[in-house]
């Protein structure tokens, strides 16, 4: 059993607790949109069909993959999904 | 919490390690056979020996909510509510409560207790942030079950950089310990949001910088210096120079809590120099929003900003503490804030009068800034034993070195001005005709600190903020202990 740590927020509290999400690009014109297999099964041919369409649109696309599904992306990976694309799709979850 | 308890009866909290405790076992067995009795048992649950109901109380939480702040003390329950207690051994009173099982023949009338561990230093705290009500009003934030508190703090952007420690209840709670101050009193405004900064968000941000508690008057010190308009903290944190919050500590205080004026000084190693400089730069970070590549333009920056904190060396009667000079009583504990940029090093192993020193470290005192400006920013000396008996020696006390190297550094304005040296930096061409002063005359703070090795001083350059001297100074304040 793990004992949740809770902690006091040291700033003048002019942030929400939860952060939100980052918002939506106002358009993927001139951005790259990661695609990244997480190693699901079947979960290339859910990317294929999202670069079919992102092609389509004229939006360019980069592929990844992490070595497994069990665990979290190597840093290294997340670090050049980072550096080549602005906008990353994770897929396949269950 | 009185479950487990009898609703008619006593409870004796209680500790081996307490030999009042031990002298009374028989008594305590003795009560067991008389009627309902149930000791808690604060470090051994096999003591005391031959009694039937023990509630082990490892985690004190018992002793707590019982509010035992001695051991042993004896308890009298009526209807399942306290109505007496006593405390230590006396047997007037053990008789008056429990009656002639509690004669305790053969033990003395009376012994005092010892303290109960849910009072000891930090484990109080401790108890009330897992069993009690803290009384913190600043917001809590949960961390997930898997989740590194450490990291946590640094997605949420409270970091400088380097790893805080994660400000939990208990830590807050023991840091608050370190002053009298309530922890709901506002000690100013943050700039550059000019953001209320309670004593306990204060505490919160010293706890994630390391400090011990006994460090929280210093960093109210330091805070409320800080915040003296003439100290331009709002100014200070958005320009594009180098420099940066220096704290200097005088008095019994620094002495106290073990901080540094010796060997490495400005340098890294004592938890209190480094601590105390960087909960500063956490407040103005966290509550006050002053993010470097936000509102913090600095070019370059320095490492200072980080921590930047160090104590006078104070060990010579005859020298006049720095705060002392600058207006506080002798033997009083001060901070002196000073817009620092970093640590410039300067060799002199030849001077071996006050004299030749003094012209030497004026030539590198001419290069703060650029060597052909003047009064682009003040400093501070930093000046080293060794460097400081051959002043001694020489019989230059401090207001001395400081008249004399306010006139050393005097040069004339045709060798600074604009181009002059083949430079072009310098000073307009109305100085030309003019003797010109590099500082203004108080504008070298010298300090004593450093290890006896070592025939170096340091000099720290100022903020060209300081140019405007009625808008613009070092801060000296004493510190509320």
């Amino acid at each position: 059993m793990t004992m949740q740590v809770k902690l006091r927020d040291p700033t003048a509290e002019s942030a929400s607790v939860r952060r939100s999400r980052l918002a939506p690009p106002p358009s993927l014109d001139g951005r790259t949109v990661a695609l990244m297999d997480i190693g699901k099964s079947r979960g290339g041919e859910f990317i294929d069909r999202l670069e079919g369409h992102f092609r389509k649109a004229g939006v360019a696309t980069k592929r990844y993959a992490k070595p497994t599904n069990t665990k979290v992306a190597p840093t290294a990976l997340m670090q050049q999904i980072a550096a080549e694309a602005q906008i990353a799709v994770i897929a396949l979850s269950d | 919490m009185t479950d487990n308890l009898p609703r008619d009866g006593f409870v004796i909290v209680a500790k081996r390690d307490c030999p009042t405790c031990v002298m009374v076992e028989p008594v305590m067995r003795s009560l067991d056979r008389a009627g309902p009795l149930a000791v808690v048992s604060q470090d051994d649950p096999t003591f005391p020996a031959g009694v039937r109901a023990v509630i082990d109380d490892h985690d004190l939480e018992r002793s707590f909510h019982l509010k035992v702040e001695t051991v042993p003390t004896l308890i009298r329950f009526k209807d399942g509510r306290e109505v007496e207690r006593t405390v230590g051994w006396d047997r007037k009173e053990w008789t008056r409560l429990a009656g002639a099982a509690a004669v305790g023949d053969g033990l003395p009338d009376w012994q005092p207790g010892c303290g109960s561990k849910s009072v000891e230093p930090g484990v109080h705290e401790a108890l009330i942030a897992r069993y009690g009500e803290p009384g913190l009003k600043s917001r809590q934030i949960s961390v997930g079950n898997w989740d590194d508190p450490i990291e946590a703090c640094f997605e949420r952007g409270w970091s400088d950089g380097l790893p805080v420690v994660p400000p939990t209840d208990e830590r807050i709670l023991r840091m608050l310990g370190g002053t009298e101050r309530k922890p709901d009193e506002v000690v100013g405004l943050i700039p550059p949001n000019l953001a209320p900064c309670t004593v306990e968000k204060v505490a919160i941000n010293a706890v994630m910088a390391g400090c011990k508690p006994e460090y929280m008057p210093v960093v109210l010190g330091v805070l409320e210096a800080a915040l003296d308009p003439l100290f331009v903290l709002h100014g200070l944190l958005c320009t594009t120079h180098f420099s940066g919050p220096l704290v200097i500590i005088n008095g019994p205080i620094a002495r106290a809590i073990g901080m540094n004026s010796g060997i490495n000084a400005l340098g890294q190693g004592n938890r209190a120099n480094a601590t105390i400089g960087r909960a500063l730069q956490l407040i103005v970070r966290n509550v006050g929003g002053g993010l470097p590549g936000a509102i913090d333009r600095a070019t370059l920056g320095n490492p200072g900003k980080y921590t930047f904190c160090f104590a006078e060396d104070e060990s010579d009667p005859v020298w006049e503490p720095l705060s002392v000079r600058r207006g506080i009583a002798p033997g009083k504990s001060a901070v002196t804030l000073f817009h620092g940029e970093g640590v410039h090093g300067f060799i002199d192993q030849k001077s071996r009068t006050p004299e030749e020193l003094v012209r030497s470290l004026a030539l590198g005192l001419f290069g703060v800034g650029h060597p052909k400006l003047c009064d682009a920013g003040n400093a501070v000396l930093v000046l080293t034993p060794e460097h400081y008996k051959i002043f001694k020696d020489g019989g230059w006390d401090r207001r001395r070195i400081e008249n004399e190297l306010y006139l050393a550094l005097k040069r004339p304005g045709r060798d600074l001005v604009w181009g002059a040296q083949g430079v072009a930096e310098g000073l307009p061409p109305k100085y030309a005709d003019q003797i010109v002063d590099k500082f203004q005359p108080d504008g070298v703070l010298i300090v004593r600190a450093g290890g006896e090795a070592g025939l170096f001083s340091a000099i720290i350059g100022g903020w060209p903020g300081q140019r405007v001297r009625e808008e613009c100074q070092a801060v000296t304040r004493e510190i509320r202990l």
